[in-house]
């Protein structure tokens, strides 16, 4: 601990490896930036955070610094009120100001602008530059990031994320002098993955949220709640944004150990299907006539005189919240509760979690990610399956130089300095997939191999590591010699790491991940092991017991079962048409989901259910996390959370559950796994200073006019019974616990820079810890054996390909595809394949072809793969309109004969529908238009 | 697409360069000396060569200003506006060079013989007013003594 004096005020603070500015914002102290931000390292370009810093007590003069490029020395002297600094820091903004436009009540940043907060805070009231103002062209950037360059205050933080955070490269600062700009070569869409970070990193209006352009609400408008991101199975926390029933963004909010200051495009955009015109809105019952709508007490009564007189099982999901997928189990019985997934998924992702569970290899946050120093991926394209995975492996390989450079005295904080010792320095990171990924260019070795022999690979390091872990059998010399180049940069590291997960659709890569991870932990080292799942309750439902769709499929051909419920789960996108068809084939079929899909349409009774922003709920992510998502609005019409339909479904008699509490007391009773499920937010009787935590801001604006053309009366806010939460305005304004704020807010702090406000350290824990709590530890005591399953050696077919899936930020999620930014930038059907079986099975580039998997079938263009090793073919996994392929799975490829393609695809067994027919088509035609780039991100620039 | 000359003489500057993109300026300069200009599609095809992005190689070609991104004139008039020769008589030099040439400070002339550009210092201060002409400097203008200058620049 250190003391310093401030304005003064003796003050004690932790202040090793920190700078005076990250010290006095922890202290509470109100001190102005603009190019520093917690996550990168001071470059003192803005000159908006000079303080006084004195010699001693006897010095009176003292000298301007800048706070950001000092660090803080015991028995410091600090003024920030100092006459002259004020009056520095007023001149500096007047000149940053210089060329602003002024234009905040047409900018989609005010209210919630740094620059304003900064402007108000240093007094610069009267502007006395009276000529003209410097102007640009402002470019297209894509669907998802509006640019207008004239608010530019050149602070160069789009650029130190875009390109040296996230390693973006068609993004730069280009001129000089007066005409300094920030953007890309020349328009067109902005190809990193987390181009929409840019909207909160920039602290002005240059950058701003494209999409909430549509649908404009000013911050303080906005009711929000503390969320989940449902998009991947890494649960980066959120805050989407509600205004007159319509969600109109989602932000990334602020969790030290999960997704830190950032989210992903597929997580910020991906919002949009909760304003779609497809959404279920009102209970639907389909007979011989045709759909009717009914309303909420016929549906309940349709659906009771289904339980009462048939043999119903249940199919839950890994995208519904944990509260729903255990309703639906004790509505139906446990013995009859069917994941919604295939056995393939199910074991695969029980595999991973059971590893996770019995390993001593610990399963690592994000932050933690960020600070290994030696790196194994083994099969898994990250960017693709687990976005935000990728930003923190950007950050881990630059740990290495970074620990060679602070021997040089270096201090951390200091960007310049850091870049100049570490150059062009990364650390060890084996890449080892099928297919390029975006993170080859940062790797120290890239691998290309099918998944056996990725696994054989894997288990062979593991043997390099410690030789009791099983060896693998008929290695080449040439691979042995890999292996033991790969364990070899493994021990290098302090905290090695090793990722690997679903992509592959592989065990086998998945147990040979465990085993080098634990062959590092047996050989004294501090290894992690991290898995990504595919979707955002994967992890959750995965610990539920149950049998798998396939299981569910008997149950309905054998007679056994006649009526099912379906939650939240369009089974067209899972399992191939044919079992779908058995399943839908019961005599009755009830569907609980947001979008009429292709399931949906073959119900007969259908029940709108909340998405994730209409319905609090838990899920469990990758890490084993588990994080409370709150309800940010109440939906229109009969919308209402899964869990709660099925709860009303239960008998009169044994309906014990009023809100979320009873369901999560329930589930931690029936569960063991999930005995502190209920612990990891508080409860729906918790108050704050003795009220409820305020869903709208303080500022709140036109309460009482917004239905003022439906009653002049002011309803009552709805009440809610399963969160601590009022929506409305009234409530504490207290600092709530960390898993119940609503959004960063501090006086004076209305941009989302008031994150500080929350933290003790910047870029550190929230005040009373992260939210969510991890589920899975490594087990004490003896190591666990190691797995012995290897796998024999890859070895090609003569007319067949192994087809592994082909994961897509924008095109595999599902609900994400309902956002028109995102549907756009999903690919087309294709199949990649490398030039040598091109040949062999005598396609060209470009050509219409028939994939057929098992009985499935698809058409799609072949594009060439020169990395993908022979005999291995990748397609989409997850587009809509497609069959379901239950990949990885040999298959056939022959060249389309005269019939056109999309009648053999309808053939193919998915009868379409409105919705998603349309957005198929708008992602075909898109892809055709830049064919060539299988993967956003694959190619290796 | 870089000719045969442009890319043996970036090729040649890169060889003993520990990073190729250290050559970045010097390979805009070659394309410059070439083609007067860099163009897009030059700077396109410089990046790829270097293993740099459009975007990283125009970062640096746009922060100097002798890299020239829009076409110009056959001799590039460089006319000092510091301090020194605004005191000297930079005024009545601008008037001169833009009746003459009928052309304003950014412009190229019809026939694409001159084009006029502001600087902000040559570094000739004891000679002000100054301008510089393609590679050659003139000091101690007058606008009359600017005629015969320019003669010599067909």
């Amino acid at each position: 601990m250190t003391t310093l004096h401030v304005d003064g005020k003796t003050y004690t603070a932790d202040t090793a490896g920190r700078n005076l500015l990250e010290v006095c914002l922890s202290l509470g102290l109100n001190v102005p930036y603009f190019c520093w931000h917690p996550a990168f390292r001071s470059v003192g370009a803005c000159r908006q955070c000079a303080v006084k810093v004195f010699k001693d007590e006897k010095d009176v003069r003292g000298r301007l610094e800048m706070a950001c490029l000092i660090p803080v020395t015991d028995g410091m002297r600090v003024a920030i009120d100092d006459p002259e600094a004020v009056a520095f820091r007023a001149k500096v903004i007047e000149w940053l100001m210089v060329n602003h436009p002024h234009d905040c009540p047409v900018c989609d940043e005010g209210g919630e602008c740094h620059l304003q907060d900064m402007t108000v805070m240093t007094g610069h009231v009267y502007r006395a530059y009276r000529f003209s103002k410097r102007t640009h062209r402002d470019q297209d950037l894509g669907p998802f990031v509006n640019m207008e360059m004239n608010r530019c205050i050149q602070c160069y933080r789009c650029v130190r994320f875009y390109r040296d955070y996230a390693g973006g490269r068609d993004f730069d600062v280009h001129g000089w002098h007066d005409h300094v700009t920030f953007g890309r070569h020349e328009d067109g869409i902005l190809e990193s993955p987390f181009s929409g970070n840019l909207v909160e990193v920039c602290p002005t209006g240059v950058f701003t949220d494209k999409s909430l352009k549509h649908h404009y609400t000013r911050k303080w408008d906005l009711q929000t709640a503390p969320s989940v991101c449902p998009h991947c199975g890494l649960g980066c926390n959120t805050f989407p944004g509600e205004r007159y029933g319509t969600l109109r963004r989602v932000m990334p909010r602020y969790n030290g150990e999960v997704n830190g200051y950032f989210l992903c495009d597929r997580g910020r955009y991906g919002y949009e299907f909760v304003n779609s015109r497809n959404r279920i809105r009102r209970p639907l019952q389909r007979d011989h006539t045709g759909p009717v709508e009914v309303s909420k007490e016929e549906a309940l009564a349709l659906a009771g005189t289904v339980l009462q007189s048939r043999k119903v099982i249940g199919i839950g999901s890994p995208r519904a919240s944990l509260e729903a997928n255990f309703a639906l189990r004790a509505l139906v019985g446990p013995d009859r509760f069917y994941h919604g997934v295939t056995d393939k998924e199910l074991r695969l992702v029980r595999t991973l979690s059971a590893l996770l569970k019995r390993g001593q290899a610990r399963t690592p946050s994000l932050r933690e990610v960020e600070s290994c120093d030696a790196i194994l991926i083994l099969g898994e394209d990250v960017t693709n399956t687990a976005p935000l995975l990728e930003l923190a492996l950007r950050q881990a390989v630059l740990q290495k130089p970074k620990a060679d450079a602070l021997k040089l005295g270096i201090y951390e904080w200091l960007d310049e300095c850091l870049r100049e010792a570490m150059q062009d320095q990364r650390g060890p990171m084996i890449v080892a997939t099928p297919d390029r990924t975006a993170l080859d260019s940062l790797a120290s070795r890239t691998v290309r191999a099918a998944p056996a022999d990725l696994a054989r690979l894997g288990f062979a390091v593991a043997h390099a590591l410690d030789p009791t872990a099983p060896p693998v059998p008929s290695l080449t010399p040439d691979t042995l010699a890999l292996a033991e180049g790969i364990a070899a940069a493994l021990r290098t590291g302090r905290r090695p790491l090793v990722v690997s997960g679903y992509g592959c659709g592989s065990e086998a890569v998945a147990e040979a991940a465990a085993n080098v991870a634990w062959a590092l932990c047996r050989t004294g080292s501090t290894a992690s092991l991290c898995f990504t799942v595919p979707e955002c309750n994967s992890m959750g439902t995965a610990m539920l017991p149950g049998e798998s769709l396939d299981a569910a499929v008997a149950e309905i051909s054998n007679g056994t079962a006649d009526a099912l419920i379906v939650l939240e789960n369009d089974l067209y996108r899972r399992a191939e048409s044919g079992s779908v068809e058995t399943l839908l084939g019961a005599r009755q079929v009830i569907v609980l989901d947001h979008l009429a899909h292709v399931t949906a349409s073959r119900a007969t009774l259908v029940l709108p259910a909340a998405t994730i922003a209409e319905g609090s709920g838990t899920f469990i992510n990758n890490e084993g996390r588990a994080q409370r998502s709150f309800q940010v609005f109440v939906p229109p019409d009969d919308i209402q959370a899964s869990w709660r339909w099925l709860a009303e479904l239960m008998p009169h008699s044994t309906r014990p559950w009023k809100g979320l509490d009873d369901v999560l007391a329930a589930l931690a009773d029936a569960v063991p796994a999930f005995k502190e499920i209920p612990d990891i937010a508080p409860s729906a009787d918790f108050r704050l200073t003795g009220q409820k935590v305020p869903r709208q801001s303080s500022r709140y604006s036109g309460r009482t006019a917004m239905t003022a053309d439906l009653s002049v009366q002011e309803p009552k806010p709805p009440v809610d019974l399963d969160a601590p939460f009022a929506f409305s305005m009234e409530g504490s304004r207290a600092h709530p616990p960390s898993s119940l704020i609503p959004r960063f807010w501090a006086p004076q702090w209305n941009s989302v820079q008031a994150v500080n406000k929350y933290q003790f350290k910047t870029g550190g824990a929230l005040r009373d810890g992260d939210p969510g709590r991890r589920l899975i530890e490594p087990p004490e005591g003896e190591p666990t054996p190691y797995s012995v399953s290897i796998p024999a050696a890859f070895v090609a077919r003569p007319y067949r390909c192994l087809v592994l899936p082909a994961w897509h930020i924008f095109g595999s999620d599902e609900l994400s595809l309902h956002s028109p930014g995102i549907a756009a930038r999903a690919p087309g059907p294709y199949v990649a394949l490398n030039p040598v079986d091109l040949g062999r099975l005598g396609l060209a580039e470009g050509q219409a072809v028939t994939l057929s998997v098992g009985v499935a079938s698809r058409v799609c263009s072949v594009i060439v793969a020169p990395d993908l090793p022979v005999g291995v073919a990748r397609t989409p996994a997850g587009l809509p309109g497609l069959p379901a392929l239950a990949l990885p799975a040999w298959g056939g490829i022959a060249a389309v004969g005269g019939h056109s393609p999309p009648a053999s695809q309808h053939a193919a067994g998915v009868p379409p529908v409105a919705g998603n027919e349309q957005d198929a088509h708008t992602a075909t035609e898109n892809t055709n238009a830049t064919s060539g780039s299988p993967g956003e991100r694959g190619g290796a620039p | 697409m870089l000719s045969v000359a442009e890319r043996l003489e970036i090729e040649a500057e890169a060889a003993p360069a520990e990073t190729k993109r250290s050559v970045a300026s010097d390979a805009l300069k070659i394309v410059q000396r070439h083609r007067g200009w860099v163009c897009d599609e030059a700077l396109k095809d410089v990046a790829a060569l270097l293993g740099l992005s459009p975007a990283e190689l125009d970062s640096v070609a746009t922060f100097y200003n002798g890299i020239y991104r829009r076409p110009v004139g056959r001799h590039v008039i460089l006319l000092c506006d510091s301090v020194s020769c605004w005191i000297m008589g930079y005024n009545p030099l601008r008037e001169r060079l833009e009746s003459r040439l009928g052309i304003g400070l950014g412009q190229t002339t019809a026939d694409g013989r001159f084009t006029l550009l502001p600087t902000a210092c040559l570094g000739l201060c004891e000679q002000a007013p100054a301008l510089m002409i393609d590679d050659n400097v003139h000091g101690d203008l007058t606008p009359e003594k600017l005629d015969q200058v320019l003669e010599n620049y067909a």
